[in-house]
């Protein structure tokens, strides 16, 4: 088999093993890359030479018997939301092109530190608003299963990348799903940790109260080793949580050998049925029933508050997103548009026009959104109104998982859509966020992984778990289960159905 | 328009002010609010800044725990209520020294909220309530380079320097106060200054007015005699000194009751300040509609400080202002009078810094009440705007003691400090000012005088030792002054007895 189908947990093995080396395992995705990014369009920024430098660092360290970490030299690609010193940072907007950060965000500066190459940053809705990476001002991503369709947003760039073999692992962030969709319609394994679990320094923020940063990869166990790099209490985060990460990788070994004796896991009715796609409810009732075999006991559970989860969220994110997005005004970094027909424009005049240049339609629907929410005289009706769903949804949360260890719900409603399809029709792309959502705004941890493929159309659909807050490794141990149980039905990975692409060294 | 006004004592005959008094201060923290900055005033600009104060994308504030502690003892020793839980808040607008376009503020969840501080106005106690005393962030400082005024509107183009952007601030805000007629603008003025002397004592700001680490906008209304109702306030920034707020709080009671009289009504506005012209100018029009677009600040986690950490701060602070006056006019044996001349002077502090320097209070408020404060309101700056130090003051004393200066050479000697011509040592001998105490010299001079003056001579010599004092004038005019009196009284008598 191929380097470049192998899990990061296998890499991490092999490396360790000194059957391959950091600068031949980045090289080959830097193939991958050059082979396939021209179709799947799942990289902004790729830095061939940064990755080889840290790969042959690292390989150094191996060479004296000093790895800095379980991953070192196994490379990555981090959603272009991240900043990263030296490296471009966009977060897919006009606004910010040419900005070089002068500094690291934790996330990347801890991947630095446990010797992860960094091959590049992907490619993402617009400052991470949208559901199909269609809002990306540098062009969509392509879904590797089907290059017409969408690859789920925001994070579309790096469940591409991961599913097209172009990275083993990739970094992602999740305000309302954009981690857990794109893994759901690519096939592929995301993460969004507890709130607080992983600091947010350097995180471009959209919505501060929601945003988390989560790993992005192809198997659950991937997934936990990388969380366990990445995660922990962080000094420059004042909502970083001050305790010690459980021992993830551990829950998700633990999981593969696929018992779930004594484990209550809760079906969410409000999740599923009308306005689910029959393949995706399909093939969700069919891991339950895996759930079962393997021995867990299955209780439903109501969520009655979650039928205001997607208003709610679409007050509090875009008024967050309004008053962060102020500071890109021209004045001291980004993109600077002259106003036309203006020869002596005031600061004001710049700020307007650059604005007006910079940001795209959605960005721009977004703070109208949310400067009006947060206006006086609204504030209450909107803002306040839902704060106060955002908590009654946590009671319901606290009431489920006083029934039940886990949840499950489907990752989303339907499976990947066609680009262009719903571009002109906001509130239809807002929907597919409707199971992911209930997760930012009560703060709790939640997994999708690949549940199969849905009968009508042949495309991924992905399975959630949910689990309290800081019980993160409950949902290593689960999914682990889910997948050892789902991979021996089909006979190895779901992404080995994936059609090769043109090009592709996979 | 000035000279149009009508005159301050005619517009208190027919109107009743309300002031309101918000005051920004700069505390003495090491680090900035949100990050690990330096605060030094005067760096080099932009040298003092981060990712974080620079609102750079992606970064993130984390709250300075030495502010909060600040502003809880500024809130303990405005007897304010402190608050048991409290959110920092986001202040929408956009403005180019602000680097994220809001200032993390707080709204309607202050540190510190209800206090009051009572104020002396010749004599009299006016209780001026403390609204809420809340923690924020300072912006950067923009300088406009071009046009007239210095203002952003037709500069050619303009610097932003955000060393100051991140810098710990409370503002401190009054409810509005009232009932203090004619007064008012003498209160407003009492309340800054002891504002400043209570947060010097705090140690928790360097308090200098002209630095603007501590800045005051007055707010004032006019209402005609007797009416209940408050009449549209005006805001006028950039008052920056203890005097301005004075002069500005009348300028605005003349200014309004000029309009009022004519039937024009005031404009919900912001005015500026202006030190040299003494007016007040137009700024931005201002309505309670101004939309902040307020919202708790999702990147910090409230601020609930505990009771008991509260308790201990209390039971910390310095003696209250007022006991301090008490036990220091105790202390110097300054009669009422003269305590109060110290207060309205504005000396208390710096007495106290000239006396722990060796010098006698009586001394100290000698050359602080009368010589200084008379050439600080001459050369229109506050007292202690002055150049010159409590340890020179207390220099320049010590000649005096020793002889080596008298009063009068002392006055010089105060003048060369204030021009800059050095330490008081270094002044008396570059302007030859030492007292002549060669008796040789002394000698000759008073054989001349007894010689002019036989009669008076005469008289000391039968015993009027009184009379002396026409001799001693003389010599000393004969000396011009550089002679110490004491020293020619004992050689007039010497000779003549």
């Amino acid at each position: 088999m191929s380097l470049l189908k192998k899990s990061a947990a296998e890499l991490a093995d092999m490396l360790a093993a000194g059957e391959t080396t950091s600068v031949a395992l980045t090289q080959a995705h830097l193939d991958q890359i050059a082979a396939v990014d021209g179709a799947v369009h799942a990289f902004l920024h790729v830095d061939t030479t940064g990755a080889l430098a840290a790969a042959a660092a690292s390989d150094a360290r191996r060479a004296a018997g000093t790895p800095a970490s379980a991953l070192d030299g196994v490379p990555i690609a981090v959603k272009d939301v991240l900043a990263t010193e030296g490296l471009p940072t966009t977060c897919g907007s006009k606004i910010l092109e040419g900005w070089i950060p002068p500094y690291d965000s934790t996330v990347v500066a801890k991947l630095k530190a446990a010797g992860l190459p960094i091959l590049g940053k992907t490619n993402m809705d617009e400052f991470a608003m949208g559901s199909s990476t269609e809002h990306s001002a540098y062009g969509p991503t392509h879904n590797p299963w089907d290059l017409d369709r969408i690859p789920g947003g925001s994070g579309g760039g790096s469940a591409a990348a991961v599913a097209a073999f172009e990275a083993p692992l990739a970094i992602g962030t999740d305000t309302g799903g954009s981690i857990r969709q794109p893994g759901a319609v690519t096939g592929t394994v995301g993460l969004k940790p507890t709130y607080g679990g992983i600091s947010r320094y350097g995180l471009v923020a959209m919505a501060n109260s929601l945003d988390q940063v989560g790993p992005v990869t192809r198997t659950v166990l991937d997934s936990a080793l990388l969380h366990e790099v990445i995660g922990g209490y962080d000094p420059l985060d004042s909502t970083s949580i001050n305790e010690p990460l459980a021992a993830l990788a551990d829950a998700a070994r633990a999981g593969a050998a696929g018992d779930l004796s004594g484990v209550r896991v809760g079906v969410i009715s409000e999740l599923g049925g009308e306005g689910y796609q029959p393949g995706v409810q399909q093939r969700f009732d069919e891991a339950v029933a895996l759930l079962v075999q393997a021995g867990a006991e299955i209780v439903e559970v109501s969520c009655p508050s979650f039928v205001h989860a997607l208003a709610a969220y679409y007050l509090i994110m875009p008024s967050e997103a309004s008053s962060n997005l102020a500071r890109f005004d021209a004045m001291r970094y980004g993109l600077r548009v002259l106003p036309e027909g203006n020869d002596d424009p005031s600061a004001e005049d710049v700020m307007r026009a650059s604005r007006d240049a910079g940001f795209g339609d959605e960005v721009k629907r977004r703070i109208i959104l949310g400067t009006y929410a947060l206006s006086s005289g609204y504030y209450d009706a909107y803002y306040g109104q839902a704060q106060k769903v955002r908590t009654l949804i946590s009671q319901d949360f606290e009431a489920a998982f006083a029934k039940a260890d886990v949840l499950v719900s489907p990752t989303a409603p339907t499976t990947a859509f066609k680009i262009g399809e719903k571009l002109d029709d906001p509130l239809a792309m807002y929907l597919n966020d409707v199971a992911t959502i209930p997760a930012n705004l009560a703060g709790i941890p939640g997994l999708s992984l690949p549940a199969g493929l849905a009968p009508e159309d042949g495309l991924p659909v992905g399975f959630q778990i949910l689990a309290p807050a800081l019980a993160d490794d409950r949902l290593y141990r689960v999914g682990a289960a889910l997948e050892a149980l789902l991979e021996k039905q089909w006979g190895g990975a779901l992404l080995d159905q994936a059609p090769t692409l043109n090009g592709s060294n996979a | 328009m000035t000279e149009s006004l009508i005159s301050y004592d005619d517009a208190i005959a027919a109107f009743d002010p309300a002031m309101g008094l918000e005051v920004h201060v700069e505390l003495n923290t090491n680090t900035k609010m949100f990050c690990g900055c330096a605060v030094e005033f005067g760096a080099e600009p932009n040298t003092q800044t981060c990712p974080t104060c620079l609102g750079l994308p992606g970064s993130l504030p984390v709250i300075n725990g030495r502010a909060v502690e600040s502003a809880i003892r500024i809130g303990l020793a405005l007897n304010c209520e402190i608050a048991a839980w409290c959110r920092m808040a986001r202040k929408n607008y956009f403005y180019p020294d602000m680097p994220k376009n809001f200032q993390t503020s707080q709204y309607d969840e202050p540190i510190a909220f209800d206090g009051y501080l009572d104020v002396e106005v010749d004599g009299e106690t006016f209780r001026v309530e403390i609204e809420r005393a809340h923690m924020e962030e300072d912006t950067g400082k923009s300088l406009h380079v071009g046009g007239a005024t210095g203002r952003i509107q037709g500069a050619d183009y303009s610097l932003v320097d955000y060393n100051r952007a991140g810098i710990p601030l409370i503002e401190i805000v009054t409810r509005p106060i009232t009932g203090a007629g004619a007064k008012a603008p003498a209160v407003a003025k009492a309340y800054v200054a002891t504002l400043r002397d209570l947060l010097l004592g705090l140690d928790v700001s360097d308090v200098r007015m002209e630095q603007g680490s501590m800045r005051c906008d007055v707010n004032l209304s006019l209402a005609p005699k007797g009416s209940e109702v408050l009449g549209t306030r005006t805001e006028t920034k950039n008052v920056n000194s203890l005097r301005s707020v004075e002069r500005a709080a009348r300028y605005e009671v003349s200014r309004q009751a000029t309009l009022l009289t004519d039937g024009t009504s005031i404009l919900q506005e912001t005015r500026h300040w202006h030190e040299d012209t003494g007016v007040t100018t137009s700024g931005r029009e201002k309505s309670d509609a101004d939309d902040y677009r307020y919202f708790p600040e999702p990147d910090l986690v409230p601020v609930a400080p505990s009771r008991e950490w509260v308790a201990e701060l209390k039971a910390a602070l310095p003696e209250p202002l007022r006991v301090k006056r008490a036990r220091l006019q105790t202390d110097w044996g300054f009669t009422d009078l003269e305590m109060r001349d110290v207060v309205a002077s504005d000396a208390v502090v710096l007495i106290e810094q000239t006396v722990a320097a060796g010098t006698t209070p009586q001394a100290a408020r000698k050359w602080w009440v009368a010589e200084l404060t008379r050439r600080a309101n001459s050369d229109g700056v506050e007292l202690t705007e002055l150049p010159i130090t409590p340890a020179q003051v207390a220099a320049i004393q010590a000649l005096v003691d020793a002889g080596e200066i008298n009063d009068k050479l002392a006055r010089q000697v105060f003048e060369g400090v204030l021009a800059g011509e050095g330490e008081p040592a270094a002044v008396v001998a570059s302007r030859g000012l030492a007292v002549v105490s060669d008796d040789g010299a002394l000698g000759e001079a008073i054989d001349r005088a007894i010689e002019a003056n036989p009669d008076v001579a005469e008289k000391i010599r039968d015993g009027k030792h009184a009379a002396a004092g026409a001799l001693i004038g003389a010599v000393m005019k004969d000396m011009k002054g550089q002679a110490d009196a004491g020293r020619v009284r004992e050689l007039v008598l010497e000779k003549l007895t």
